[in-house]
């Protein structure tokens, strides 16, 4: 008999170590919980709300959460589906995303979550806020419109990078994402394609330029397969290798 | 004016240059410059080893810090419910007026800002104002009239009438905390002569359960705080008394400092804490200078500093941070991250700060009743506390009355005391709801003032604001509803959004054009906030919301269309900018809806 310690997500037994999350042993174990704010490669922060399950009637977010013996976690109620899809619905219509018009698309992870979890429209009331395009990097964009403050390049570059380019700054729903420079330009800052904090956005919000739509729409990521099944890792390595191998022609 | 640079120096020099200390040297900038210069920010970066960005991101989440220069005279008018209903809005719009400026924007002189905050804590002396930080009370057309000459006179704020700064204690009601005064140093003395054991025991048979409303067992605290291995432990005062109607700590902090420090040494005595803080809202700068004086005269009597009271090891001292204008910081994960100069987001938990709180320290944080309390039980006992309240909820709670009554003020009652029982007390007549322990509380109807005030039936922090029947429970409502979108931290998803939409949906019943439709959207959104949202003012947010649509349904049913479906995007009001744009507000630049 095996004496490794489990707990139960959706009535199967999940193998787990000390220190795990619940996040950590059902993505092992070949467990899709979806999730935006959250890089299985960094530390959880668990702020998008997004991989919300529940445990013993209180809901919490699986990502932050630890694993422990016995636990009988819920990833599946249509309780749990539809808070999901109004926490999706939340994010869509707090910022702009027009998923036909952004070159992320199909690549995408809101997207694809939203897909994921049966998200048939934004439902709430567009905020349609005012927001710009900081174009002054001579490689890299971002676009104001579609960042989710997830807050996955503040702390890659951070930690990672060792380079603090991005902080959240505000508060509420003014939060917004802010360069570490003196024009807070992100031209002005030392950030640079190679980063790690380049190829981590789950959304377009930071993107490189020159680029637009090698891959044609129909044929990227999460077309062939559900977000489910790509797994994180995949989709940095696209992320990566568009940052490699793009760049302006020479 | 000093330069900024010696200014700097200065401070860096006197008060250190380690990055905990970034929100407290951002605050004696704001103060001195009336914002925090960009040269300010380099010099800070480089002293505290802090990159800009993180400054800003510091700055811009702290209501009371610019990095735009303010007025010379920065006025904000709190803006609770009930400074509302006493007519704060009138008196700022006369001011704005007469000082012939905009709300929140500099007059072009430079001279003056004016525009709304948050609860300023003085409900039952309103309508209320912070003058560059300084609290001004019970505001009159005659009041603003008079301030408004002294500030185009360029009168200093310090040679204003010093009747404008009067901020009464309003004690309506003594019990057994209050009436008991507590000689200076005896809860030290028991602790010295009883042990920390016996202390604790005294507090576990007291039944004492923390004051700021979660109602943790204060014992059980210490204890796990004392338990928790480690180099350092810590002790917080919870002094961000931010939720709207409750001013009963800013009372105790008045007039009762002594026993609240002596309650924080108490603690440090028994847990191993050398160092304390005493965390006040940055609204409570006036009693800044008295608290910093009390601490003085404690250490004078050696009742803080190197061994206390004579005993070797015994070494403790306190020092007050103030925090900036941020709700959120009053939730002690949060509290514990501002006082580490940073934003004040709530921690993910567990850990929690009994092992891993200030500077990834065993921490133990209290609300300032709760450390006033145990101080008394050390040298009372614990049956003298238990001797009030109930089995579940011992001992007495103070509460912060404001709203349609006679007497607004403090009052302290054994738990257990009815709700209509404080209402007779103070002298609400007619009432039509009480709304207890403040914007994330409950709303409670006639029918349901036969209830007990205690963990057990309806717990409550302290704050109880009164509304009459000539009320419209739905402006409360909408107070809260902006107070959260103002004061979320925008951390999490549901909170940031969800705490909008809610918002917009109650303008939108506000303006009569909400349907059932709405309603049921409310009442989902809300729903999504309690069980998502990453700390507990995210999931108490909509409780208002919630409450009031269950009890008082017709406050929302008698606005509403009748009709299943009300788009929320309004055609005609759509056409205001052209309107503004061309100049126009005649008839035909309107479009009548269903005329």
């Amino acid at each position: 008999m095996s004496t490794e310690k489990t707990f139960k997500l959706d009535g199967r037994d999940i193998p787990f170590d000390d220190g795990d999350t619940v996040m950590d042993a059902a993505l092992r174990a070949g467990e899709y919980i979806p999730h935006l704010c959250h890089d299985p490669d960094f530390p959880p922060h668990g702020s998008c709300r997004v991989c919300v399950v529940g445990v013993n009637g209180r809901h919490t977010a699986s990502c932050t959460l630890q694993a422990s013996e016995g636990m009988d976690v819920d990833n599946s109620s249509e309780d749990i589906l539809e808070e999901r899809r109004m926490l999706l619905q939340m994010l869509f219509v707090e910022g702009n995303h027009t998923c036909p018009a952004c070159e992320k698309s199909g690549d995408c992870k809101l997207q694809a979550v939203a897909y994921h979890a049966g998200m048939l429209s934004p439902h709430f009331t567009h905020f349609f806020p005012k927001r710009s395009i900081d174009a002054s990097h001579p490689e890299m964009m971002f676009y104001y419109n579609r960042c989710i403050l997830c807050g996955l390049c503040v702390r890659v570059s951070k930690y990672e990078d060792k380079k603090s380019v991005f902080a959240i700054s505000g508060r509420g729903i003014d939060s917004r994402l802010v360069f570490n420079s003196p024009s807070g330009k992100l031209g002005d800052t030392d950030f640079s394609p190679t980063d790690q904090a380049a190829s981590v956005c789950p959304v377009g919000a930071i993107l490189p330029k020159y680029l637009g739509y090698e891959t044609p729409i129909g044929q990227r990521l999460y077309d062939f397969k559900p977000i489910s099944v790509v797994g994180d890792e995949t989709a940095r390595d696209i992320a990566k290798d568009k940052l490699t191998n793009g760049g302006p022609d020479e | 004016m000093q330069d900024l640079d010696s200014f700097l120096h200065g401070l860096l020099a006197e008060s250190g240059d380690t990055p905990d200390r970034l929100l407290q040297h951002l605050i004696a900038v704001q103060k001195q410059y009336s914002h925090i210069p960009y040269d300010a920010i380099q010099v800070l970066s480089e002293r505290l080893g802090i990159p800009p960005v993180q400054i800003y991101s510091v700055i811009e989440y702290y209501a009371f810090l610019h990095r735009n220069p303010r007025g010379k005279y920065d006025i904000r008018f709190s803006d609770n419910i009930t400074d509302r209903m006493l007519g704060n809005r009138l008196l700022m719009q006369g001011m704005c007026k007469k000082l012939a400026v905009e709300p929140g924007i500099p007059r072009d002189d430079g001279k003056v800002t004016i525009e709304m905050t948050s609860c300023t804590g003085l409900c039952d002396q309103g309508p209320a104002l912070l003058v560059n930080g300084i609290a001004v009370s019970k505001l009159t057309e005659m009041r603003i009239h008079k301030m408004v000459g002294l500030i185009e006179a360029g009168v200093p704020v310090g040679k204003w009438p010093g009747k404008f700064f009067i901020v009464e204690d309003n004690i309506q009601r003594r019990d057994m905390l209050l009436n008991k005064r507590l000689i200076k140093g005896s809860a030290l003395e028991s602790l010295l002569v009883k042990g920390a054991d016996a202390i604790l025991n005294d507090l576990d048979e007291s039944g004492l359960r923390g004051r700021g409303g979660a109602g943790f067992k204060a014992g059980t605290k210490w204890r796990l705080c004392r338990d928790a291995a480690a180099d350092e432990h810590y002790v917080v005062c919870n002094a961000d008394e931010g939720e709207p109607g409750t001013f009963k700590d800013r009372v105790l902090l008045n007039s009762y400092a002594d026993s609240v420090f002596e309650g924080m040494t108490l603690c440090g005595g028994i847990v191993g804490a050398r160092k304390g803080f005493l965390y006040l809202r940055g609204e409570y700068l006036y009693l800044l200078k008295t608290l910093e004086n009390t601490l003085q005269e404690r250490r004078d009597a050696n009742l803080l500093g190197n061994n206390i009271l004579g005993q070797e090891g015994f070494d403790f001292d306190i020092e007050i941070h103030l925090g900036a204008g941020a709700y959120v910081c009053g939730e002690e994960s949060a509290l514990i991250e501002s006082l580490e100069g940073k934003r004040g987001i709530p921690r993910k938990r567990p850990p929690f700060p009994v092992t891993s709180g200030y500077m990834q320290k065993p921490t133990v944080v209290n609300n300032v009743e709760t450390l006033l309390a145990a101080a008394r039980i050390a040298v009372y006992g614990g049956d003298w506390f238990r001797s009030a309240g109930t089995p579940e909820s011992t001992g007495t709670k103070l509460f912060s009355i404001s709203g349609d009554c006679e007497r607004p003020g403090v009052y302290e009652y054994p738990f257990g005391v009815t709700i209509r029982q404080v209402l007779e007390d103070c002298g609400a007549l007619d009432t039509q709801a009480v709304q207890l322990s403040g914007a994330a509380g409950f709303t409670i109807p006639p029918q349901e003032f036969y209830r007990q005030i205690a963990f057990e039936d309806v717990p409550s922090g302290g704050s109880l604001m009164v509304f009459n029947r000539q009320r419209d429970l739905l402006k409360m409502v909408l107070n809260f509803t902006r107070f959260f979108c103002h004061e979320s931290c925008g951390f999490c998803t549901p909170c940031r959004i969800g705490g909008r939409l809610m918002n917009d949906l109650v303008e939108k019943v506000m303006v009569g054009y909400a349907t059932s439709y709405d309603i049921h959207e409310l009442k989902k959104i809300g729903r999504v906030l309690q069980k998502s949202a990453h700390c507990g003012l995210g999931t108490t947010a909509p409780n208002a919301v919630l409450d009031t649509l269950q009890k008082f349904p017709g406050t929302y049913s008698r606005r509403l269309v009748n009709k299943s479906y009300e788009p929320a995007f309004n055609l005609d009001k759509a056409l205001e900018v052209s309107r503004q744009l061309t100049g126009r507000d005649d008839e035909e630049a309107h479009l009548r809806l269903g005329n």
